[in-house]
């Protein structure tokens, strides 16, 4: 019986680690098939030309430029709006109907598949608002997309920050808003980027919501209301109407090459954030 | 609540305090008024049509030819939830499999090193998945299994393996909140570390990994770019899952660039349908997740 219960565990043990194994190997497979295939198309020109004939030459320079512009602007849009509802949330008030109004709605909100936030956009800024397919259609609609996701890991860094430090800070004469201002958020700081920084993750990687915002065009985009092609959306056409497997390559391992940097950072500012505080 | 009186402050609320508070609020309601609004739309587009052909011929009507004015969403709710279930059934044993590792069976240590390239998978863009899937695995079922390959299976094994972190991370945090007693007491009880997963963890966590896996299944349904790439997209119930499948998200994807009048609110009604879905899943999940927090307090 005991014996047969120890071989039971090392069985169930083997077969859980093959299976964490394989997962993990999935994910080395599908970053290194990628780079493997895509990393000799990547030169300096591939990264500053426009593409040319529709993408079959030429460099992604205007994607990339595109990608930057649009993630930048939903950032500035989302930050804002994300730490003000953190703020609420944990220094000017305590649990009660509101707040779990303000919750539920930012927990559905992170559920909306973002087709429905395509269509969310392309409804009220490309149409009613007669923004059109624009860098604002798309960079308000991203805004929307990757607020809960600020607002989510904001509200965890600033619950973080030891009460002491506020206490301290009253019995300065500090009022409220010094208190969360200058002592608070600065010390919430590094978690608060770290939500920023996997908002621009995923603004980056968008594609759904974006294509029927921002559209596809493919020059280098005038000003905030002109149509804008990004990486992501580039890619998709680039592999899906088989127009230049080389350049999907490339494009692709730029993405990648891009998400690697973001989840490094994160990582990064995160470990230093846990440490502080434990 | 505890911390009601510790953050209330010192300071005399003065004016000034007020207007921030006030402005905090209003500002705190963003999210809300956002799902608000996109709900608004959404049904503002969708709804007439689906009034106007009655909504059960537009659930259940099996031919879908926008330009003669068919509409029905058959083929596709199927799609969606054969695509899902089979997202599921790969999804869900991998997930909790990676969390029981993580969470009874590694050292600190290599948990910090599996966590974050698990993170890592879910930062990978979904048009990446949908590629890997188009040039690794659709050749691989076509060759290996039969069929054109772009199928069910196809999208079912992409959408596993995108919904994984979902499934992980929750369910990770779910078994790391069971309170250590439990495990010491089970294990001075004698029993071994699968035992006590088995027939105390998994209890004990059961609200949250419910959640985990009710969420994976809503990223599994809202999934559009990935779908689109490796399902084939062709509007008939499929019969085997080695057939190609058309989901709701796709068909919203693949008709939007060039629909307009009528058939354009049969794409927004679809996305009524896919909002209801997705709505009834957050609810769902919700209610596992307060009945956690319940469970914790009680």
């Amino acid at each position: 019986m005991r014996s047969n219960q120890r071989t039971e565990e090392k069985i169930v043990k083997v077969f859980l680690w093959f299976m964490t194994g394989l997962t993990v190997a999935v994910l080395f497979f599908i970053i290194v098939y990628i780079l493997k295939n895509g990393l000799s198309q990547i030169n300096w020109e591939f990264l500053t030309r426009n593409p040319v004939d529709m993408g079959k030459e030429g460099g992604i320079f205007s994607t990339i430029f595109a990608t930057v512009v649009l993630t930048f602007l939903a950032v500035i849009i989302a930050t804002p709006l994300g730490v003000g509802t953190a703020i609420y949330l944990t220094e000017y008030t305590w649990e009660n109907r509101i707040t779990r109004v303000i919750r539920f709605g930012s927990e559905c909100l992170a559920g909306i598949p973002s087709i429905i936030f395509g269509l969310f956009g392309f409804i009220l800024f490309v149409t009613k608002l007669g923004f059109g397919w624009s860098i604002m259609s798309g960079g308000l609609t991203l805004a929307f997309m990757v607020l809960p996701t600020i607002i989510r890991t904001s509200e965890e860094a600033i619950r973080s920050v030891p009460n002491c430090y506020r206490t301290v800070s009253f019995s300065l004469g500090g009022t409220k808003w010094q208190t969360v201002t200058r002592v608070v958020l600065p010390a919430a700081l590094p978690g608060i980027v770290t939500g920023v920084i996997l908002s621009v993750g995923r603004a980056i990687g968008e594609t759904a919501a974006v294509i029927f915002t921002a559209g596809s065009a493919l020059r280098v985009p005038q000003s905030l209301f002109s149509s804008a092609r990004t990486m992501s959306v580039h890619f998709y056409i680039l592999a899906r109407e088989g127009i230049s497997l080389g350049k999907a390559y490339g494009t692709a391992s730029v993405l990648i090459l891009a998400i690697l940097l973001i989840n490094i950072l994160t990582y990064l500012l995160m470990n230093r954030f846990i440490r502080k505080y434990r | 609540m505890k911390g009601k009186k510790a953050r209330q402050g010192s300071a005399k609320p003065g004016r000034k305090d007020n207007l921030i508070r006030l402005s905090l609020l209003v500002i705190a309601f963003s999210a809300v008024s956002v799902l608000a609004m996109i709900t608004i739309f959404i049904f503002e587009q969708g709804l007439p049509i689906i009034f106007r052909h009655g909504l059960g011929s537009f659930l259940t009507g099996t031919d879908w030819y926008p330009t003669e004015g068919e509409f029905g969403l058959w083929p596709m709710i199927i799609g969606s939830l054969y695509v899902t279930f089979g997202a599921l059934v790969i999804g869900v044993p991998f997930g909790l499999a990676c969390a029981v590792v993580l969470t009874e069976f590694s050292s600190r240590h290599v948990r910090n090193v599996i966590k974050p390239l698990i993170e890592l998978l879910a930062g990978i863009p979904s048009v990446v998945f949908g590629f890997i899937g188009v040039v690794v695995l659709v050749p691989f079922i076509r060759e290996n299994l039969g069929g054109p390959g772009l199928s069910v299976l196809a999208a079912a094994v992409i959408l596993g393996i995108m919904i994984l972190p979902t499934i992980i991370s929750i369910s990770v945090d779910s078994l790391m909140a069971v309170p250590p007693a439990y495990r010491e007491g089970s294990m001075a009880l004698g029993a071994t570390r699968w035992q006590t997963v088995r027939m105390v963890l998994f209890p004990a966590a059961r609200s949250g990994i419910v959640s985990s896996i009710i969420l994976g299944m809503g990223r599994a349904i809202g999934e559009t770019m990935a779908v689109i790439m490796v399902a084939g997209n062709s509007i008939a119930v499929p019969r085997s899952i080695l057939d190609p499948v058309r989901t709701l998200t796709s068909n919203i994807a693949l008709e939007m660039g060039y629909a307009a009048g009528e058939h354009k609110q049969a794409l927004f009604a679809t996305g009524v349908v896919l909002f209801v879905i997705i709505m009834i899943l957050n609810t769902l999940a919700n209610v596992s997740s307060a009945r956690k927090r319940k469970e914790k307090q009680g």
